[in-house]
């Protein structure tokens, strides 16, 4: 029970309380570029969560293994050259950020590959997002959350398993996509009102996401409410 | 194949005519997160200024080596390497600073500018021009940064640099800090540079003519 609260908890922050769009600005390109017709924000939406689940299992993965001071295979590999007390101690942390943004690069490749080949008419509905998503900070966010989360916390006990890395970067994603949905909504009625030009574009879509944010701030709270109603 | 432009070019483009942030909108993320306040902001400014500096020279030198299709992983793998070292030094130096900034100082790796600038100038240009072209980029972002943290401070909490400037009795924009005002500030000043800009195109119209 206890387990299910924290995952659903998890979920709800990352996809509203703390929406990646309008709490952390994380992916604002592609939410001021791709938001103009809805049926694009919903491909790129798809393909943002897509992409994010995929990094985030990744990233998981090595800093688990890999990256995380005395993980495993690091310290497995180091004991062929250094003293065994030595190499418990390896750390690899330092190079977080390049294994990640190497993962995700490659990753995207490695999808785009894959969708064209076997799923091609999912290759034409959100095929072209594919590439710019590896320029997409929402991914590389999501993964250094997790990281953070792995390799931050007290307790052996507290660090992240991949049960909870996934459910962020689900929801994480969805998060997106309701908020690069919500604006192609609105952006569309907004081709038919009469806006002052110098706020044509980008800066109307901005103050409306404003406006947005502030319905957001409503979810503030909701998680430690919840918490309290539910842990009784 | 069309004349590149010059070193001085580059380096006059970037602060004002194709600012990084009001022109071509990109590296919007740090330009909302970062901007509460004006310390955040400039040290943003100067991590950028420092990956994308080093990022386009080294760029520039191996650019004879670079295969089409791998040049966008050589480009994030380069800046990738700059940012871990930007990092590292602000977790040495500028404790408070580095945890402030939190994430968004590895997200300088996908910040597009960078990644553009490699794109556009660094791959094509000698390291001079390189060099030239990065200052002037980060020289535009960092005022885009500034005006906006400068809004944000001085409406949000009455103060710049931490200093206090309004009035004792200023009461403070508490939205201004928070997410929403980011977004605000950012779009009036957008629009407040579309008009500037239509202004300007108005005028030299009227001249041409």
């Amino acid at each position: 029970m206890i387990y299910l609260l924290d995952l659903f908890l998890i979920a709800l922050g990352a996809a509203l309380i703390n929406n990646f769009v309008f709490y952390y600005f994380v992916g604002i390109c592609p939410f001021i570029g791709v938001s103009r017709h809805l049926d694009m924000a919903v491909g790129m939406g798809c393909a943002v969560t897509f992409v994010m689940v995929i990094a985030a299992f990744i990233s998981w993965t090595i800093t688990t293994f890999v990256l995380m001071p005395g993980a495993p295979v690091s310290a497995w590999v180091a004991g062929f050259f250094l003293a065994p007390e030595t190499a418990a101690t390896i750390d690899l942390s330092i190079l977080c950020y390049i294994a990640y943004i190497f993962a995700i690069s490659s990753s995207v490749q490695f999808v785009e590959m894959y969708v064209r080949k076997f799923f091609p008419k999912l290759y034409e509905s959100f095929g072209v997002f594919l590439p710019l998503i590896t320029t997409n900070c929402a991914i590389l966010f999501a993964c250094l959350t997790i990281m953070a989360k792995v390799t931050a916390a007290d307790t052996p006990a507290d660090a992240w398993g991949l049960d909870k890395a996934l459910t962020l970067a689900f929801f994480g994603g969805l998060g997106f996509t309701i908020a690069i949905v919500i604006m192609a909504g609105i952006r569309e009625e907004l081709e038919l009102a009469d806006v002052p030009r110098p706020f044509k574009g980008a800066a109307i879509t901005l103050i409306i996401a404003g406006i947005l944010a502030m319905a957001f701030m409503g979810f503030t709270g909701v998680d430690a409410g919840l918490r309290n109603a539910l842990a009784m | 194949m069309a004349e590149q432009p010059t070193t001085t070019e580059r380096f006059i483009q970037g602060i004002l005519p194709e600012n990084p942030v009001y022109r071509q909108l990109l590296g919007l993320c740090p330009t909302l997160a970062v901007t509460a306040n004006l310390q955040s902001a400039l040290t943003m400014a100067g991590a950028v200024c420092f990956v994308m500096f080093c990022a386009n020279v080294v760029i520039s030198l191996i650019r004879n080596l670079l295969k089409p299709h791998l040049r966008i992983v050589v480009f994030t793998l380069t800046i990738a390497t700059f940012v871990t070292i930007a990092d590292r030094f602000l977790a040495a130096y500028l404790y408070g600073m580095s945890k402030m900034l939190g994430p968004y100082i590895p997200l300088i790796i996908v910040n597009c500018i960078i990644i553009c600038r490699c794109e556009v100038c660094a791959s094509k240009q000698s390291p001079i021009t390189a060099a030239g072209d990065a200052l002037g980029q980060s020289i535009g972002f960092g005022i885009a940064l500034f005006s906006i943290a400068f809004v944000r401070e001085l409406l949000g909490t009455g103060t710049l640099f931490g200093f206090q400037v309004m009035p004792e009795t200023w009461p403070g924009w508490g939205i201004m800090v928070l997410p929403p005002g980011a977004f605000l500030t950012f779009g009036i000043l957008l629009a407040g540079v579309n008009r500037i800009t239509m202004y300007q195109d108005a005028r030299k119209k009227h001249r041409g003519l």
